[in-house]
């Protein structure tokens, strides 16, 4: 990989903040076991030794990102807090600076840490959101991925992906502010039957979560690291997407992976008890959770999908059996639409 | 294997310990020989006098959408939907990303 001048920058502003203490006069090679962790486009990450430096995306604006990197400051246990409380210009884009923490091991996805990552979120959506925050960006990042999508050659598979965008409703699809939370509405025939016909007979009445929740925005398994490496506790890492929003488009990446036959249903069960157990806000403590995971865990399905098309065009690869998994979802909530979600599908 | 109807994937789950494929297309399910006696033969178990109402199961499922991939009666056995004993490996890398 050629090094662009961002990278080079990044990586030398990296090990300067790691190294603040050594005299490095010559760009030797750094003996600490520096890396690129990330080199995208919206998104460029290296680490020397205990420190990581990251370059934000092009768009990001400066007083959005502080507000988030200020949140994470005052969420230590929760949230990795950064070196520095604001971000640095390099090269026309923002940077921050972090401790390293040690991640989720990819090769090893079966240890990934379920009840952790609930509880964390559980705890991150009793915070009291602090003034200031801008939007959760999770819905923007959805309707991203479609723009990319229609930028893409059409596939067999990009119809069913749009159609299902289609069916969400504005808000989930960032033409809307999150203004009502979905399953806020009490739900005419929620009811544990076959009868699609049947009466209102147990009409969801919890309390649910308005959009004023702090919410991670993009929570997955690289979101998570232990810190102090190697073996600290485990907090959430990412504030790019972090804000006030719907607080189940935390718990939709797992619950659309488990909704796709991907995720065990067990993984599924052991994180849906510990954000309950935690006392998160964004499902009722008990009982059918789908009425309110459904529209975010669509959007997900859809986002997924989209981005697998996207990327498996590019690459001129068929889908594989995991993203077709993805894209039938799709296809099957055509047939279903969010306000009949709540039955099952047995 | 392709569905024979609308050729699409179809996808093995087991059902009551019987082995099934459904398309994840038209959802048309295909028996084996033999497959079809053995979902009549644990029908009759199920609504025997003696049989209680429901099997006991060591692990229901929880709640599914009703657009969710089919899950079998039983899990951990290592043949429903894509996630049986050892990971895809396209999955773990879906776990990590954006």
């Amino acid at each position: 990989m050629t090094a662009t001048p961002l990278l080079s920058a990044l990586t030398a502003r990296a090990r300067a903040k790691a190294h603040t203490h050594t005299r490095t006069t010559t760009p030797t090679p750094c003996p600490c076991g520096a890396e690129t962790l990330t080199d995208r486009p919206d998104a460029t990450v290296v680490r020397h030794a205990d420190t990581v430096a990251k370059a934000h995306a092009p768009d990001t604006t400066p007083a959005e990102l502080t507000a988030r990197l200020t949140t994470a400051t005052h969420l230590p246990g929760i949230l990795l807090p950064p070196l520095t409380p604001t971000p640095t210009d390099l090269h026309g884009r923002l940077v921050t600076f972090w401790p390293y923490g040690t991640p989720v091991d990819p090769e090893d996805p079966d240890a990934a840490p379920w009840e952790d990552a609930a509880t964390l979120l559980a705890r991150l959506h009793r915070t009291p959101a602090p003034p200031g925050l801008p939007p959760m960006r999770g819905p923007a990042k959805a309707a991203q991925a479609i723009t990319r999508l229609r930028a893409t050659t059409p596939q067999p598979a990009t119809t069913p992906v749009l159609a299902a965008w289609a069916t969400l409703p504005p808000w989930a699809r960032a033409e809307a502010p999150m203004r009502e939370a979905p399953g806020v509405h009490p739900l005419p025939g929620h009811t544990h039957t076959h009868t699609a016909t049947a009466t209102a007979t147990a009409t969801h009445t919890h309390t649910h979560p308005t959009t004023t929740t702090l919410c991670h925005g993009d929570l997955h398994l690289g979101q998570l690291v232990r810190h102090p490496a190697p073996d600290g506790p485990w907090l959430l890492i990412d504030v790019d997407d972090l804000g006030i929003g719907t607080p189940t488009w935390d718990l939709a990446r797992p619950a659309a992976w488990y909704a796709c036959g991907l995720l065990p249903p067990d993984e599924w069960t052991r994180f849906l008890t510990a954000y309950r157990t935690a006392g998160g806000p964004a499902v009722p403590p008990d009982g059918d959770p789908w009425p309110a995971l459904d529209v975010a865990a669509r959007a997900l399905t859809v986002q997924t999908a989209a981005l697998a098309i996207v990327k498996a065009t590019a690459a001129d690869r068929p889908l594989d059996d995991v993203q077709q998994a993805v894209v039938d979802a799709c296809a099957r909530m055509g047939s279903v639409p969010p306000e009949l979600a709540h039955e099952y599908a047995k | 294997m392709q569905c024979p109807k609308c050729h699409a994937p179809m996808h093995t789950y087991n059902r009551n310990g019987v082995q099934i494929e459904q398309c994840s297309g038209c959802r048309g399910i295909f028996l084996d020989y033999g497959e079809l006696e053995a979902l009549t033969r644990v029908e009759s178990q199920w609504s025997g006098p003696a049989a209680p109402p429901q099997a006991p199961q060591a692990y229901p499922a929880p709640p599914a959408p009703a657009w969710g991939a089919p899950h079998g009666g039983h899990h951990g056995g290592g043949h429903g939907g894509h996630y049986g004993g050892k990971r895809h490996k396209s999955f773990g890398h879906m776990l990590f990303s954006s």
